[in-house]
């Protein structure tokens, strides 16, 4: 049992303390703490307006929270809340330790630059300036991500959805980050390609080791991605715990409702 | 190394009028490493509930659920992922995978988990196909495309990839020909031989008789109604 022990001596990658966002009087999350350990994927699931976007915004950095804290475990200074650093702290966790990716590519891709481009960009930011070298690594990457390198110089306004969003994951993870925030990464493919993704989602997480928030309101996808599961509802978490737990056994009335009205293939 | 003390498990049903249903009290077991019990019960007795309990799916409303030194019951869910990773196996009925995998990367995930070299895995994971009787041809296509009885096999090798120092048996001989059940037999017998702790559902009794130590009848366990 001493792998146990260990796993309990472990600093959290992230610790999330009373975050709370309102919209003027309106809650768009209140109260939420968690702890994300290293090589943890949690899942954030509820329906349209129950918050979720929104807390994964604010622990994002996005959009300032009204109170709380999102502490970092850094590789220089160790734990950090990030709502505290500068602006130019923040960015830079953001284009090294931390990766977004958003539900739809276009906002997180820059439309008008080759493909190897938006992938080299980020390589860029954090140093590199050897073209060869990161050409090589773009093209490495659309690889891992089932894209021919032949589309290496071709914009990505056209490729398809499903391609966009692959492409979106490789610019993410190209730096090697530790902690990927994920909104609704599937929303909008159709189920063969949700299916691709999934699947190289998971290998990347194991190979890499990386941590992962993912904003879903798709049980199936959570089943398949997390480790753990948040649901929400009005701005608070009406339960958390192991994620097929929480699927099987809900306990809270509105998970109970949310998983006996997925409709059965 | 598992051990059950006075586990109880209800269900609350919130929407329809928060009507609470007991399902299990009282619940007491103990299986020791090298051990194999068999959970005997009428069909909805709460066999796979039990199980359930032990795996972590299910949260015990009362008691303690202890596999080797963690309860369960009390556990956070990263123990309990540790716990499935390094102790705690379980094969289910069904096969639940991600689309696309190939069978033999199924197979070779628990191994992969815990470490082990990707050709070390592979190769473990193909001599346990190869056991079963599922052909080559099979093995790099996703098991989502196979049949019932094959889904089965490939459930069980993934099963015993690792040796699991504890290990939860669904039906593991349901569906099987002859010949497949005497090698999952021969599994559980190695499993046993090397001291894992074993708890399995068995509807064939002859298999039941050949592999388990001792029964425990669920049923016991059912809440007595007020009547």
């Amino acid at each position: 049992m001493g792998a146990q022990v260990k796993e309990q001596d472990m600093t959290p990658l992230l610790q999330v303390n009373a975050l709370t966002k309102m919209y003027g009087p309106r809650i768009g999350c209140k109260d939420v703490s968690f702890d994300l350990y290293p090589g943890e994927v949690m899942g954030i699931v509820g329906e349209s307006g129950s918050g979720k976007s929104t807390l994964l915004n604010a622990m994002a950095g996005h959009h300032a929270p009204d109170q709380g804290e999102v502490v970092f475990d850094t590789r220089v200074d160790g734990p950090v809340d990030t709502l505290k650093m500068s602006e130019p702290e923040r960015r830079m966790l953001g284009r090294t330790d931390w990766a977004f990716v958003h539900q739809h590519a276009r906002d997180g891709l820059r439309m008008s630059v080759s493909a190897g481009g938006n992938i080299g960009e980020r390589l860029m930011a954090v140093g590199g300036r050897h073209y060869g070298e990161i050409r090589t690594q773009a093209a490495d990457w659309l690889g891992r991500v089932e894209i021919s390198d032949s589309r290496i110089d071709d914009r990505p306004s056209a490729f398809s959805g499903g391609m966009q969003q692959r492409l979106q994951i490789a610019r993410n993870l190209v730096t090697g980050p530790r902690l990927v925030f994920m909104d609704e990464p599937t929303g909008g493919l159709d189920v063969s390609v949700q299916a691709r993704l999934l699947d190289l989602l998971r290998s990347l997480v194991r190979e890499m080791g990386l941590s992962a928030i993912i904003v879903t309101h798709d049980l199936a996808v959570v089943r398949l991605l997390a480790d753990r599961l948040m649901v929400m509802k009005d701005g608070h978490v009406v339960e958390s715990g192991l994620t097929d737990q929480v699927l099987d056994d809900p306990q809270h009335a509105y998970t109970q409702l949310l998983v006996s009205s997925v409709l059965q293939v | 190394m598992i051990e059950l003390e006075n586990v109880s498990k209800s269900f609350t049903l919130h929407n329809q009028g928060s009507a609470v249903i007991p399902v299990m009290e009282r619940v007491n077991l103990q299986v020791s490493a090298g051990e194999c019990v068999g959970l005997v019960g009428a069909s909805g007795a709460g066999k796979s509930t039990l199980m359930r309990l032990i795996y972590g799916n299910y949260l015990a409303a009362s008691g303690r659920v202890m596999v080797g030194d963690l309860d369960v019951a009390q556990a956070e869910p990263r123990q309990i992922i540790a716990l499935r990773r390094e102790t705690l196996g379980y094969v289910s009925q069904f096969l639940r995978v991600v689309p696309r995998v190939a069978a033999l990367d199924v197979v070779a995930e628990p191994l992969l988990a815990v470490g082990t070299p990707q050709n070390k895995a592979r190769d473990k994971a193909a001599s346990l196909l190869a056991e079963l009787n599922i052909p080559e041809r099979l093995w790099s296509l996703s098991p989502t495309t196979f049949s019932g009885g094959e889904q089965q096999r490939v459930n069980i090798a993934r099963g015993f990839a690792y040796d699991y120092p504890a290990l939860l048996l669904d039906e593991p001989t349901a569906s099987l020909d002859a010949k497949n059940r005497a090698t999952v037999l021969r599994l559980i017998e190695g499993a046993k031989a090397r001291g894992a702790a074993i708890i399995g559902i068995f509807h064939d009794e002859a298999a039941r008789d050949q592999v388990c130590d001792s029964f425990i009848d669920v049923s016991a366990f059912s809440p007595k109604v007020a009547a």
